[in-house]
């Protein structure tokens, strides 16, 4: 019997079907009947199931009340900063004049989104201390590519074409080598130091002719502000090489530290993540990306230009244009621009105090847990943390408890898992960053999770190595969906 | 323990001479990596034939935790590849010195294989990481 009747969600709206039911009623045909284009054409009968509206939206409220989601759990997601979402960020990205407008509508019935997009690349130029910004690009990932994609523009506008290595720490995260191959380059691991800083000495190796560039991420991914950031950025400088910087942890810098004044050439942000635009399934991202002047030029076009700007915006006109030696479009239109709506509503709520306290809390939130956890989980690098905090569950899994098992148990408790097993560089990684938005309450209730799953793996391993228990399907068989992968529905034969 | 009747690298291979004549050897990786990957979900293996050189990399293996480069213990021409990996990357996971192999390799030079670890040495190296 089905739990639930048509709100079960145990069946796939394909077996839902019954013949003759029917989800919407056509309108009548008011444009003249054409002729079916030639049957041979099809391949296939295309099998749609026949339910009803009231069917399929139970079907579809049920599945999302399974979801873990920022609105209804904590979502401790190392290196994805899942903070709250702002509603106002919706209710402006909603306004008929920004949600209506066509992409392709003339320059001069647009001004209004000209001048937010204009406006967006100046608050996150000075943000991050760079000069020029482009908005272009739709994830951190698109951002790399736009980033390394300008490097290697710059060099070879240099008659440069020596320089095929791209630098990256291993500690990084795997679109940064995936980035730095896609546009051609050849990546080389940096090692890392005891402290988790960069390893000066085996820069010093790596930097000579042959080496375009590294790509540092800031704060690193193991949490921890890298100590030596000014002396590679000079060693590179030294060598001719640019730095990249994987702006993706910038909740930890924001309004203190501008990444152009430590010597970064040319870097990417994840609007989706510090300036709290839904993500994770639950939008789409943006990544825009901000150099020093002397890569301006070779930005991802469009960028939006303004005459005579006087700060309050009045008198001013706006357009799109393409920089000098652009390595050309990223993307069809202006980037995301519902997101990019969200980012900017987000930094004019909150200002210059606001935007400062979210790096204080977001840092304040993750040293707290790691004050409060580092006695019973191995804490691989014992410094001061930014906005996350990188824990080891090796000492748990010497009872037979991994860090896998500890994740799916805090399910149980109703927290969402943190990352697992990444930076690689860690051993059991559990990789925890709470972010700015959560009150002291959610804290301590998961600093207690963690404890009591701790106690768990001295007297009962065993349960935890099958939790999770109370959730709708517990332990799920990753590595068989891994290796025979089943994505497709079938009618049964 | 890890079996004495071979060699192994620091990054977790081990090498086998299976015919010290035509100077074959079996190549794969160790128990001790195994665990560490957790379960293995996927083999990017070599091709039979092309040339593989002392810790340069010959291919990669994807688990449920990660993406990890296979660096070639030894310097030669592939013989032979394990293709029962592609459908069974467990093998490896269930029997990583036997039924786990992944290639094997004509060296170039016998000896290379006395400058590798023996398995006392490599226990004492994992056992000490
Ligand atoms: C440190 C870091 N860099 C880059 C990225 C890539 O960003 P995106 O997922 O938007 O492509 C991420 C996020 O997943 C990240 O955490």
């Amino acid at each position: 019997m089905l739990k639930g009747g048509s709100r079960d969600t145990g069946r796939l709206l394909m077996e839902r079907s019954v013949p003759g039911r029917m989800g919407v009623v056509t309108p009548p045909l008011d444009v003249p009947q054409q002729p079916m284009p030639d049957a041979s054409l099809l391949r296939d009968d295309l099998g749609l199931p026949e339910v009803s509206e009231p069917e399929v939206v139970q079907y579809f409220t049920a599945l999302s009340q399974l979801n873990f989601s920022i609105d209804t759990q904590f979502y401790p997601l190392g290196s994805c900063t899942m903070k709250y979402n702002p509603k106002v960020n919706d209710e402006m990205a909603f306004l008929p004049g920004f949600a209506a407008i066509h992409p392709l509508q003339p320059e001069e019935q647009s001004q209004g989104a000209l001048e937010l997009l204009y406006r967006l690349q100046e608050f996150l130029g000075k943000i991050t201390g760079m000069a020029g910004v482009s908005l272009a690009t739709l994830a951190g990932a698109h951002g790399e590519l736009a980033g390394v994609l300008m490097m290697r523009a710059y060099h070879h506008a240099q008659g440069d074409t020596g320089r095929t290595k791209m630098a990256i720490p291993d500690s990084a995260h795997g679109t940064n080598p995936a980035s730095a191959a896609m546009a051609g380059f050849d990546v080389v691991s940096l090692a890392s130091d005891k402290d988790g800083n960069v390893d000066l000495e085996a820069l010093h190796e790596l930097a000579g002719p042959d080496l375009a560039g590294v790509m540092i991420t800031l704060p690193s991914t193991l949490g921890l502000f890298d100590q030596n950031i000014v002396e590679v950025c000079r060693i590179v400088h030294e060598a001719g090489g640019l730095v990249y910087g994987d702006g993706a942890n910038m909740n930890a810098l924001l309004g203190r530290t501008k990444l152009g004044d430590l010597g970064f050439d040319v870097i990417h942000l994840n609007l989706h993540k510090t300036f709290s635009t839904p993500h994770g399934g639950g939008g789409p991202g943006a990544g825009p990306v901000c150099c020093a002047p002397i890569l301006a030029r070779y930005l991802a076009a469009p960028v939006v230009t303004a005459t005579d700007f006087n700060g309050n915006g009045s008198g001013s006109t706006y357009s799109l244009s393409t920089p000098e030696q652009s390595i050309g479009k990223m993307s069809g239109y202006h980037g995301n621009f519902g997101v990019l709506v969200r980012a900017y509503t987000y930094i004019r709520t909150l200002g210059d105090a606001g935007i400062k306290s979210i790096s204080g809390n977001a840092v304040l939130n993750a040293n707290y847990l790691l004050q409060a956890l580092k006695d019973i989980y191995y804490l691989p690098y014992d410094r001061t943390c930014m906005h996350e905090v990188v824990l080891s569950a090796d000492w748990q899994r010497a009872r037979g408890v991994s860090g896998l098992d500890v994740a799916k148990r805090l399910l149980d408790y109703g927290f969402h898992a943190p990352t697992m097993y990444f930076p690689l560089i860690v051993h059991e990684a559990l990789m925890i960053e709470p972010t700015e938005a959560e009150n002291r309450d959610t804290l301590d209730a998961f600093i207690q999770a963690l404890r009591d799953i701790n106690q768990e793996s001295f007297d009962d391993p065993d349960f935890v190595h099958h939790a999770p228990h109370t959730t709708t399907v517990s332990r799920l068989d990753e590595a068989g969906a891994a290796r025979h992968p089943d994505l497709r529905w079938r009618p049964e034969a | 323990m890890s079996p004495d009747d071979r060699r192994y690298t620091r990054e977790h291979e081990w090498a086998k001479l299976d015919d010290a004549d035509s100077r074959l050897v079996s190549v794969g990786i160790t128990a001790f990596a195994q665990d560490e990957l957790g379960d293995i979900v996927y083999f990017d293996l070599p091709t039979p034939g092309d040339s593989v050189s002392y810790m340069v990399k010959m291919g990669e293996v994807e688990s449920v935790k990660a993406v990890s480069d296979l660096f070639s213990p030894v310097t030669g021409q592939i013989e032979a590849v394990n293709d029962e990996l592609v459908d069974h990357p467990e093998l490896v996971n269930d029997d990583p010195f036997e039924a786990g192999w992944i290639m094997k390799v004509v060296l170039a030079d016998i000896a290379e294989l006395e400058t590798l670890m023996s398995a006392a040495e490599y226990d004492e190296y994992i056992g000490s990481n």
